[in-house]
């Protein structure tokens, strides 16, 4: 049953090797089978589908609303981006216009995601090039912004907290109080890696000229997010195809020419320091207003209302039982998620429940180019690639 | 409610675009409508249904590749063309070359399954442009026997879409390099993401051969 490489005749010296599922610099369960002449690699054949639990298939036997937990757990190291891409096709099909102050909530909450999923990357991305350091530092400053998801959401990561419409509920009082604290800190934090890593040589050893895509190969492979922008591309779907009021926020997209595993680590330092200016803007700005989409056949009550009015009641157990109706039709909607383009594919038949919701998952996209950038390179190199990629095996299987 | 047949939705092959059984406005208030205040502002009305597309980009695929393309419509901003499969290759070659948009990066290619269709499956593609910031789909229709020209020789990214397209739906492809599964084992029999496959439903066999278990569930 397990993939494997065809031995080429006349080669015979070469290791066949299996890397994986179970190996720690895999992220998840990735299988790689390499054919190495030596410590190069040869031939790279990427096998995926250990994770898979069949998403696809699941959302289309759940309501929309009921859909949005499926998406915490595609990409779990960014929930909330997940949520929104989903939240955000739905409300393009149903033509909902939400509020100013749940998209600014939005984007406040994703870009604090984009970090903590950064932060994720760079912790594993040290730790597996032998910076130990680095790793528990990251994920120190990453339980920071966890528990401002489980303060605002209940939950550190299978968040849930968008919803069609708006948010699931209003954030509790003083929570921006943590967030600016977080943010008052992380400058310093993000140097402190900096001084870690940036001008290390051992680190520059293994990383500068590995790995390397033009931006031609880059594109044709379909990469996207910080992979791409790594090989000089300057393309980001906030900017490109602002959502949620992205237009309103001032920041620029970071990119590099080299295109190696260098250069997307130095893009996505800089796209922390980016979001971290979004955050402060959406702190300062934060409109007031209601969370939800005045809407009542899409969005739940709140609880109070529906002790004392009966068309809250009857809206409520309608959406609860049924789900609403949206129009007939299909759309595609984007967001830039932290590993790129994540989007969302949906066909509506007008019924509450999805004809189909196809993802196109950013890192499925990026983990196929993980042959091109790892074949003809050290062994140690392909550990490197792996994790310059950010992929994430829960979307890449689904 | 799920073993109630769903209505797949109009736009394909023939089929009239009569909307399903909740039709009386599916964007609009359910029954309880009658007591809310009169004034209130309501969500403002998008369109209910894809309009006709038109565009200079249309009317020169038009021109280039006469009777190939069957219907093109815009909704939510996002223009979809259905084409005939033969004229795949050719159009979407012209897409990606400059005077065609430069639609130089294939986002996605994912398939959607109407079983009660002539051809059932609709191969979807989403084309983004860099030049334009612009997106495009693209539909192909084919039956269940038929065999879809693979783009991977223009984007090769589509390899491992079309492989999952494959796994999922069993719709094969002509010119792929490697057409197999590639998130279900290679020895898996049945297609998932395809309507009559029950959501619980498994290759027992492979299961208990494989996993020594008696099932998954």
């Amino acid at each position: 049953m397990p993939v494997t490489l065809e031995r080429i005749p006349g080669h015979e010296e070469r290791v066949i090797l299996s890397m994986g599922p179970q190996h720690p610099s895999t992220h998840g369960v990735l299988r790689l089978v390499l054919e190495l002449e030596g410590e190069t690699v040869v031939r790279a054949l990427v096998d995926i589908g250990y994770l898979h639990t069949g998403f696809e298939k699941s959302f289309e036997s759940l309501t929309y609303a009921q859909g949005i937990t499926l998406t915490d757990r595609m990409d779990y190291l960014a929930p909330l981006s997940n949520n929104l891409g989903f939240c955000l096709a739905i409300e393009k099909l149903l033509g909902l216009e939400i509020p100013r102050r749940a998209q600014w909530i939005r984007v406040l909450l994703t870009e604090l995601t984009r970090i903590q999923s950064h932060l994720v990357w760079l912790g594993t991305h040290a730790l597996e090039l032998g910076a130990m350091s680095v790793f528990l530092y990251c994920f120190r400053e990453r339980e920071d912004i966890l528990r401002i998801f489980e303060l605002v959401s209940g939950q550190r990561m299978m968040t849930s907290y968008f919803r069609v419409g708006g948010l699931a509920l209003e954030p509790p009082l003083h929570w921006l109080r943590r967030v600016e604290k977080f943010v008052g800190e992380f400058p310093r934090r993000l140097a402190e890696y900096e001084t870690l890593l940036t001008k290390n040589p051992i680190w520059l050893r293994r990383t500068v000229g590995v790995g390397q895509i033009s931006a031609p190969d880059a594109i044709a492979l379909g990469l996207s997010g910080p992979s791409l922008r790594a090989s000089g591309v300057k393309w980001d779907i906030r900017k490109a195809e602002p959502y949620s009021s992205y237009d309103q926020f001032d920041f620029h997209i970071p990119t590099r020419p080299e295109g190696d595993v260098y250069a997307r680590y130095l893009v996505r330092l800089d796209e922390m320091r980016e979001s971290l200016k979004i955050v402060r803007q959406a702190m300062a700005g934060l409109p007031d207003g209601p969370i939800n989409a005045d809407a009542p056949h899409i969005v739940l009550p709140d609880r109070e209302s529906m002790k004392t009015s009966i068309e809250a009641l009857i809206y409520h157990f309608k959406l609860v039982t049924e789900g609403f109706h949206p129009p007939v039709g299909e759309v595609y909607q984007t967001i830039e998620s932290p590993r790129g383009e994540l989007g969302f594919y949906i066909v509506s038949d007008g019924s509450p429940k999805p004809w189909r919701c196809h993802v196109r998952a950013p890192s499925f996209a990026n983990l196929q180019a993980l042959t091109k950038i790892a074949e003809g390179r050290l062994i140690a190199d392909v550990v490197a690639c792996i994790a310059s990629l950010d992929t994430v095996l829960g979307e890449i299987d689904r | 409610m799920v073993d109630q047949p769903k209505v797949p939705p109009s736009g394909g092959s023939g089929e009239t675009p009569a909307r399903p059984a909740p039709a009386e406005g599916s964007t609009a208030a359910p029954s309880p409508k009658a007591g809310a205040a009169p004034g209130k502002p309501v969500a403002p009305k998008p369109a209910l249904a894809p309009e006709p597309w038109s565009s200079p980009l249309l009317d020169e695929l038009q021109k280039g590749f006469p009777g190939a393309l069957s219907n093109a419509t815009v909704f939510r901003n996002l223009p979809s063309i259905t084409l005939a499969k033969e004229a795949l290759l050719g159009v979407c070659e012209f897409l990606k070359s400059e005077e065609g948009g430069g639609y130089t990066l294939l986002t996605d290619e994912t398939a959607v399954d109407y079983p009660k269709r002539e051809k059932r499956f609709e191969i979807i593609y989403h084309l983004y442009s860099f030049a334009r910031n612009d997106r495009l789909r693209l539909k192909v229709l084919v039956g269940e026997d038929e065999k879809v020209p693979s783009v991977v020789g223009l984007w090769p990214t589509a390899n491992w879409l079309e492989r999952e397209i494959y796994d999922m739906f069993g719709v094969q492809y002509e010119g792929h390099p490697d057409l197999k599964r590639i998130l279900l084992p290679d020895g898996w029999t049945g297609h998932p993401l395809r309507k009559d496959y029950d959501i619980l439903k498994q290759d027992v066999a492979w299961v208990q051969a494989n996993l020594g278990i008696k099932s998954g569930q």
